[in-house]
């Protein structure tokens, strides 16, 4: 790992002046993705911009329709939460399921859902509740939010500040994970909302995570897993590498989609 | 009696420092003015190297030297080298290419040591490294064992058709004619996967010199220093023995990886001279994924010949067997000795023959691991018997029973000579252990939740002890495969065991310590166990082949006889009596008849004292030597039987019970027999379930190079601990006194074929590759999903 500058600045407005004066900066909130990066020599940045030391940069508000939570809660203050467990109970389950105990005491919403890696839960969290992602500069559909393998809809500096998650009528994650790593080989969020409307949304499928709109047009009309089982999903786009083939993983995705519905249905 | 004899589950006295990270490891130890090394690694498969240039790293901040293999080609510093030696069929010796310390003209793995870079702080040396300009020149490759011998790629000039030897065993001719008459002939293409060994402790190494008495000090993470010594000393010529010390301190973890002399130690203790400091190394885990000597990687095709009446008339094996980029330590072995004198398991089969090509690929060196050969050889019979019971619509298990060697000793086709065993008898245990009658019962149950079972078997043999020296002499090895052990009786009582076993997980500091309260009466608090350090440990050929119980407890043995016989003669000396009429018991010394007696403390405190015997007589002190070399092999065996539960609609297997019985002879300790069995079946399950090392056909890249890819057993991957039941018997070893067999690579040798068995009965497909994953078995599942629809 090579050398850099440490900040650990108290407001946004401090962080992004801080990320634009560095040479080569990065934003950090637990780090479980960066630090690995770096010390395997893929990434050198010259200056580490840790979010966590930001005022009320962390914290879960539950309202009769909405969880908030802020960008810097970690996964065990979510997993723990018996607001979320009683609002959304997947949510705080998929939380309790991310990496390892020390890696949930560690990282957090904002960094996971930032980074948009392909294997991440949360990202899926957001697709399938609808979430909204807010910044430092403004609000962001999650729809909108995931653009790419490690690629998301933030400018440059722009900092995730609160993940706002709608609570649906019901909701579900399954997950199956990676032999070696435990990340998602392939996950499914998926809920229903009291408008009957349904989002099924699957990461550590493709590039990244999505939304599985045929399983989601099925279980509009016919909230079952009876209505999923003949539809078959189609394994064009999805990864493909040692531990899965994209054939698999639209098997998976259609597996995992059926049992979540069964077990909420 | 004091509670903490031969066949007490004491607990491990050397845990206590373990657990509370008190040990001392070699990345524990700092010398004075040490520095630190760093190797740059070959990042081609296969290249020659045109030019290295290390002016500019050689100026960066802190690089006290660099050091490359033409640096060490003109110190005349020998290559590595492999200590047995194989002949071909037709006579010809092994083709053994070059093993520089570091690269010489051309690199032959991704990983492969290339360059040493010594600096003030680690960081500077790997900021050196990456600066060092090496220009290659990039060749083909081939990874692949089943096609390097009809490569175009050749990877030793000795070598043209990649292949170091063409070995044989068995009579070819009266296993063909087996063949020909056979009533049922079983044949099978089987792969055993390469595995990567994942110490917990990576290899380290730190070298140092000392000019003013023109000696060298080496601290390594060695199964075995002693060879490292005589290696280091007689065949690189660093220095001679009395001139090098080597140390293996404490050392996590080895399952063989660190018996074998690797070109990083070497060069570091090479280089402390020339820099002046002691030079430390610590590998990273990457470094372990690359460079660590692999293990496995076997493709072989098996048949399994049956006469009319279900009787196993013949086995034939040819396997091609990966070397990697060079012969390692001990490779040569691996395939041929450990290897195919163990295919008849353990059946009455009269006639086998094995033919064996051992292959260069750009790849790792691969070399003993747990098991060694054994786990291969296993998982050939195993596989092929359990399928030809399945063809023959037998049960597995009275197809086995019914093949079982039954009189003792057996002389097998492949050289082996079975002592003694009771193989019916574990075969019943386990039968009863697993509850094998209620299985169609537990099957039922498992469908309803959608869950296929099955149920797999897995009779294995193995030996243990490698040895005596002269037989495994006769056979090629370049050393002899005895053991040491010196008793130091100190003058107050207490004992120090010197003994050139070495411990790195196996708990001797108890066990060995156990020995000497069951022999001498005294505590094992008042025991110490020394070893892994050549200069207070003579001589010692370390530990591997799970040969310390069988081995290296049984100098222990003779050594404490022979304190016993001298202290019963200081104890009539200063009692007055005769030496005949001298009583030992739970350590006091009585003169039969009489009221007299000694502690055993007292009588080592006259030994030394030496004021009550004539010490022309008598010497004084009390300090015995023995090397022991054992009359044969000791022939650990068991039945072991798996359950899985397969997911029909993911492809998940889970172990769902686990029974292992097995026959090591008399127990010392229990609990840490138990201990052995179930780490080794943690990693039998491993290889079939979870592991296996992926190099890419296309660049030659190792896949699997670390844990987000390479997947190690987790808790979760074992069976619950009320469904994983062990049981022994025992047959105690006749060849040996203490009547011990080997229990440290059982584990890993049974479970691979029980757990593919399992999962092949639990899908009904013939075969399945290791390792089962969820997206193999999931695929192997589909044509018949397919066939179904």
């Amino acid at each position: 790992m090579e050398n850099f500058n440490y900040h650990r600045p108290a407001t946004t407005t401090a962080a992004a002046a801080m990320l634009k004066k560095a040479k080569d900066g990065k934003y950090m909130g637990g780090g479980h993705t960066l630090l690995p990066t770096m010390k395997q020599g893929l990434a050198a940045p010259t200056d580490i911009i840790d979010l966590t030391a930001i005022k009320g940069f962390s914290g879960i508000k539950v309202s009769k329709t909405m969880v908030t939570i802020k960008a810097g809660t970690t996964h065990m203050e979510v997993a723990s939460s018996k607001e979320v467990a009683k609002a959304i109970p997947a949510l705080a389950e998929m939380a309790g399921k991310i990496g390892g105990v020390h890696v949930r005491h560690k990282g957090t919403i904002g960094g996971s859902v930032a980074n948009s890696d392909p294997a991440a839960d949360y990202p899926s969290a957001c697709l399938g509740l609808g979430a909204t992602i807010e910044t430092n500069k403004r609000k962001i559909d999650a729809d909108k939010f995931f653009t790419g393998m490690f690629e998301t809809a933030l400018k440059a500096g722009e900092i995730i500040t609160a993940v706002h998650f709608p609570i649906p009528k019901k909701a579900a994650h399954f997950k199956f994970p990676n032999p070696a790593s435990r990340y998602a080989l392939t996950g499914v969020f998926l809920s229903q909302n009291g408008k009957g409307q349904v989002r099924v949304a699957v990461t550590g499928a493709a590039p990244k995570a999505f939304r599985a709109t045929d399983l989601e047009a099925a279980l509009s009309k016919d909230f079952s897993a009876k209505a999923i089982a003949g539809v078959k999903v189609s394994a064009k786009g999805l990864l493909s590498d040692m531990h899965a083939t994209s054939a698999y993983r639209a098997h998976l995705i259609s597996v995992l989609a059926g049992r979540a519905v069964a077990s909420i249905a | 009696m004091t509670g903490t004899g031969v066949g007490a589950s004491v607990r491990r006295k050397e845990d206590l420092r373990f657990i509370t990270g008190k040990g001392n490891y070699t990345d524990d130890i700092t010398l004075k003015d040490q520095a630190y090394g760093y190797f740059l690694r070959s990042p081609h498969a296969h290249a020659k190297i045109k030019s290295i240039n290390t002016a500019k790293a050689g100026k960066m901040p802190g690089v006290l030297g660099i050091f490359t293999g033409d640096d060490v080609a003109k110190d005349k510093l020998g290559g590595l080298i492999c200590g047995w030696t194989i002949h071909s069929k037709d006579g010809s010796g092994m083709k053994a290419g070059p093993h520089p310390v570091l690269a010489l003209d051309k690199v032959r793995f991704v990983g492969d040591q290339v360059a040493l870079v010594v600096a003030e702080t680690k960081d500077q040396a790997k900021a050196a490294a990456a600066a060092v300009q090496v220009t290659y020149t990039v060749l083909p490759h081939v990874v692949d064992v089943a096609k390097a011998m009809k490569s175009k790629v050749q990877i030793h000039d000795v070598a043209s058709d990649n292949r170091v030897y063409n070995w044989s065993l068995g009579d070819e001719a009266a296993t063909a004619a087996a063949f020909k008459s056979a009533a049922h002939v079983t044949s099978m293409d089987i792969v055993n996967n390469r595995l990567i060994p994942n110490a917990m402790e990576p290899r380290a190494a730190i070298g140092a010199y000392d000019a003013g008495t023109e000696s060298y000090t080496l601290y390594t993470t060695s199964q075995n220093p002693h060879v490292a010594r005589l290696v280091i000393s007689a065949f690189h010529g660093l220095a001679p023995e009395h001139k090098l010390r080597v140390i293996a301190p404490d050392v996590g973890g080895g399952f063989g990886s660190k018996i074998f002399i690797y070109g990083e130690e070497v060069a570091c203790v090479w280089a402390a001279k020339f820099v002046g400091r002691p030079i430390k190394w610590t590998g990273e885990r990457s470094e372990s994924f690359l460079s660590d000597a692999h293990g496995r990687d076997h493709v072989t095709k098996a048949e399994l010949a049956v006469d009319s009446s279900g009787k196993i008339t013949g086995l034939r094996v040819n396997t091609k067997a990966a070397m990697g980029a060079y012969l390692s330590t001990f490779a040569s072995a691996v395939p041929t000795y450990l290897y195919a004198t163990l295919l008849s398991g353990q059946y009455n089969i009269p006639n086998i023959y094995a033919e064996v090509d051992a292959i260069y690929t750009n790849t790792a060196p691969v070399d003993a691991y747990r098991g060694a050969g054994r786990p291969e050889a296993t998982y050939v019979v195993e596989r092929l018997v359990e399928t030809a019971a399945r063809e023959l619509k037998m049960d597995p298990a009275e197809f086995r029973r019914q093949n079982f060697v039954t009189q003792f000793p057996h002389q097998t086709p492949v050289i082996m000579c079975y002592d003694t065993g009771d193989y019916g008898a574990a075969l019943d245990k386990a039968l009863e252990l697993s509850d094998y009658k209620n299985f169609a019962r537990r099957k039922a149950a498992s469908l309803k939740n959608g869950k296929l079972r099955g149920v797999g078997f897995s009779a294995y043999i193995e030996a243990c002890g490698i040895a005596p020296s002269a037989a495994v002499g006769s056979l090629g090895a370049g050393v002899g495969l005895w053991e040491s052990a010196e008793v130091r009786v100190n003058a107050v009582g207490t004992i120090e065991v010197l003994t050139g076993s070495h411990s790195h997980g196996q708990g001797h500091e108890t066990t060995f310590a156990q020995l000497v309260s069951e022999k001498l009466g005294v505590d094992i608090n008042s025991v110490s166990i020394v070893h892994g350090d050549t200069d207070k440990v003579q001589m010692g050929m370390g530990t591997y082949g799970s040969r310390s119980g069988a081995v290296g407890m049984h100098a222990n043995s003779k050594a404490l006889d022979k304190i016993e016989a001298k202290a019963k003669r200081v104890a009539a000396a200063v009692m007055e009596s005769s030496v005949d009429d001298i009583e030992f018991k739970n350590g006091t010394f009585t003169v039969k008849g009489t009221d007299k007696k000694m502690a055993f403390g007292e009588v080592a405190l006259a030994s030394y004292v030496g004021h009550k015997f004539n010490s022309n007589e008598i010497e004084i002190g009390l300090k015995e030597t023995s090397f022991h070399d054992p009359a044969n092999f000791v022939f650990p065996a068991g039945v072991h039987i798996c359950e899985v539960e397969v997911d029909q609609d993911t492809g998940l297997t889970k172990i769902a019970a686990y029974t292992a019985v097995d026959d090591f002879g008399n127990l010392i300790n229990p609990m840490i027999v138990e201990g052995q069995v179930q780490g080794g079946v943690a990693q039998g399950i491993g290889q079939a379930l979870l592991e296996g090392a992926i190099y890419d056909e296309d660049s030659g890249q190792l896949l699997t190079g670390s844990f987000m890819d390479y997947n190690m057993p987790r808790a979760a991957n074992m069976p619950h601990i009320e469904n994983f039941k062990l049981g022994f018997t025992c047959t105690p070893c006749p060849t040996n006194p203490m009547g011990i067999k080997g229990c440290g690579e059982a584990g890993a040798i049974g479970a691979p074929p029980a757990v593919i068995n399992a999962i092949t009965d639990a899908i009904g497909v013939r075969d399945i590759a290791m390792p089962a994953t969820p997206l193999t078995v999931w695929s192997a599942m589909q044509p018949m999903q397919k066939a179904a629809e």
